[in-house]
């Protein structure tokens, strides 16, 4: 058992404009790319249940060019609006670091 | 064919060596073009017109882009002139080239192309129909567009390659679409669409498309009849196939379709392959033409003035109440402010936004360990209201009043906050919100955008 942490070469949250946020989680190794997609540890139902967002606001791709699942979602609050915390997006992707994704 | 483009940096004012600008230089660009903005660091560079990079930091990158320019022959281009691209900030950039200019002796035709938009315009199409909302988008009114600190639409490359057509050797816009500015000349070579705006949105963050990004540094690209090939322009940084193919997830919703004024790239058949060490070879890019033509508007708008207070809270008493805890600060200080303004009928209209660091200050809604109860949180109370002094005034009572607010479990007065500073309020400023996520379609791509040419002699 690992964590997506401890797989991916990079997991990121950013503004997509000041109207979305987007996720990237990035992997070196085709092997390691493939084993992720196929344990279904991040599918839309998973990313959901972890932000409490419903199933239809969430565009996920699979990019295997980039072997990197992406994820964009509205932004609950838009960017700088007085109840935003995070003007540039890029501390959203914490809850995503600790996945456990099974062994091969 | 092949179109030749330098991209200094991914933004103009955030620095690149020169011996990677140089090494550009070398490899003999058509055009050297760059960035200068973005919403990314939020409404208050659009709504105040001011830059985010200093003057100093924007001057040594445009002088040595201005030297470059010159000594090839070429034309030069930067987008989104002083961060949003209002007329405050394309004028900013303007004043800083002329300075140049006339301490180098250089002579040049400048183009300024606006971005900034009128909002006698804006409202004339809104009443016609022709300004669409994007999902998600803030309601839309005219009382909106009026109120409005100001907009901007973002320009695609046709006006830009007018300015270049009528013999404009340096380009300075408002707000461009990023990979406009990259795209422009290329197209005008007559290069693919498909691969010049592929391309271009690669070049527009300068070495971001590098494997390790050590430092702001810039890109360069050969865009040719089937393919086009990007390398970074430091020796020590290289791409890889997946680094480059990576760069279309960046900031985008849908990697594989990227949408412009004139129509949407479409990655979703590109291939990338090393061409050498460091450079890779991307073919197969897709240009489809949109069915109408539409520019998107960026606006700001004045929310109100703020002041801030940073606080800490350690006591393990407070920590397991915190939120009624906060809630009671909350409304105890709604009727706290009623005695604080004897010369007026009424308090001044406020709004009081409490994070808690620490704990879900972060991530808000989205925060899924939000219940649980840390050892210390940083509580960050922020008081926005119409004017400056009331909201100096509303934050210097509700610091004393939170310091001392009880809790049932000690008698006694308690002091409940840690502040870091004395005084502990914080005065923000001004505060400003985006308030469009719209398009509007126009009549031609030009007729938002105008151009003033101008001679520059020294």
């Amino acid at each position: 058992m690992a964590t997506l942490g401890e797989l991916a070469k990079l997991i990121r949250s950013k503004n997509a404009g000041p109207f979305n946020l987007t996720f990237d989680v990035m992997f070196d190794e085709e092997d390691t790319y493939r084993r992720v997609v196929a344990s279904n540890v991040l599918t839309k139902e998973v990313f959901c249940r972890l932000y409490n967002l419903a199933e239809e606001k969430v565009l996920l791709v699979h990019h295997d060019a980039a072997r990197a699942i992406k994820i964009s979602i509205p932004r609950p609050v838009f960017s700088c609006d007085l109840e935003d915390g995070d003007c540039y997006g890029g501390q959203q992707f914490g809850p995503l670091v600790g996945l456990e994704v099974p062994d091969a | 064919m092949e179109a030749r483009v330098l991209s200094p940096c991914g933004v103009i004012g955030s620095g690149f060596p020169e011996s990677s600008f140089e090494r550009g230089l070398s490899m003999k660009p058509h055009v050297i073009a760059c960035d200068g903005g973005s919403t990314d660091n939020g409404p208050a560079f659009l709504g105040a017109g001011k830059p985010n990079f200093s003057r100093s930091a924007t001057k040594r990158d445009l002088k040595l882009m201005l030297q470059g320019r010159e000594s090839l022959g070429v034309p030069m281009i930067v987008g989104s002139c002083g961060t949003a691209g209002g007329d405050a900030g394309l004028e900013w950039a303007c004043d800083i080239c002329l300075e140049i200019a006339r301490e180098e002796g250089m002579s040049f035709r400048l183009a300024l192309v606006r971005g900034e938009q009128e909002k006698a315009y804006l409202k004339k199409r809104f009443k016609e129909g022709r300004i669409q909302a994007l999902d998600p988008a803030p309601p839309l009114d005219e009382e909106i567009i009026e109120k409005s600190a100001h907009i901007v639409g973002m320009m695609g490359d046709e006006p830009i390659a007018r300015a270049l057509d009528e013999g404009a050797d340096v380009v300075l816009t408002g707000r461009a679409s990023d990979t406009s500015v990259f795209a422009c000349h290329p197209v005008r070579m007559g290069a693919d669409r498909g691969l010049a705006w592929h391309a271009a949105k690669i070049l527009e963050c300068g070495a971001a498309c590098a494997v390790h990004r050590t430092r702001p540094d810039g890109c360069f690209a050969w865009i040719r009849d089937d393919h086009f090939v990007v390398e970074p322009l430091n020796p020590q940084m290289y791409c890889t196939p997946q680094s480059v193919a990576s760069h279309t997830l960046y900031e985008n919703t849908d990697p594989y379709r990227i949408t412009e004024p004139a129509g949407v790239l479409d990655t979703s058949r590109s291939a990338y392959a090393a061409e050498s060490e460091r450079a890779v070879r991307v073919a197969g890019s897709e240009f489809h033409t949109a069915e109408r033509y539409s520019i998107k508007l960026e606006g700001a708008e004045l929310v109100g003035y703020q002041s801030v207070i940073i606080g800490g809270v350690r006591d393990p008493m407070i920590l397991k109440q915190l939120d009624s805890w906060l809630n009671g600060i909350r409304e105890g200080f709604e009727t706290r402010v009623q005695e604080i303004f004897p010369d007026r009928e009424a308090p001044p209209a406020y709004q009081l936004t409490i994070r808690v660091f620490g704990r879900d200050a972060v991530m808000g809604a989205l925060e899924p360990e939000a219940g649980r109860i840390p050892h210390e949180a940083g509580v960050l109370f922020e008081v926005t209201a119409e004017d400056q002094v009331s909201a100096n005034t509303m934050a210097a009572t509700l610091a004393h009043f939170a310091l001392h607010y009880p809790i049932p479990e000690w008698g006694g007065l308690i002091s409940t906050l840690a502040f870091p500073f004395t005084p502990a309020e914080l005065e923000k400023g001004p505060v400003y919100r985006f308030n469009l996520n719209h398009v509007v379609y126009p009549d031609d791509p030009y007729e938002m955008f105008p151009t003033e040419t101008m001679e520059v002699a020294n």
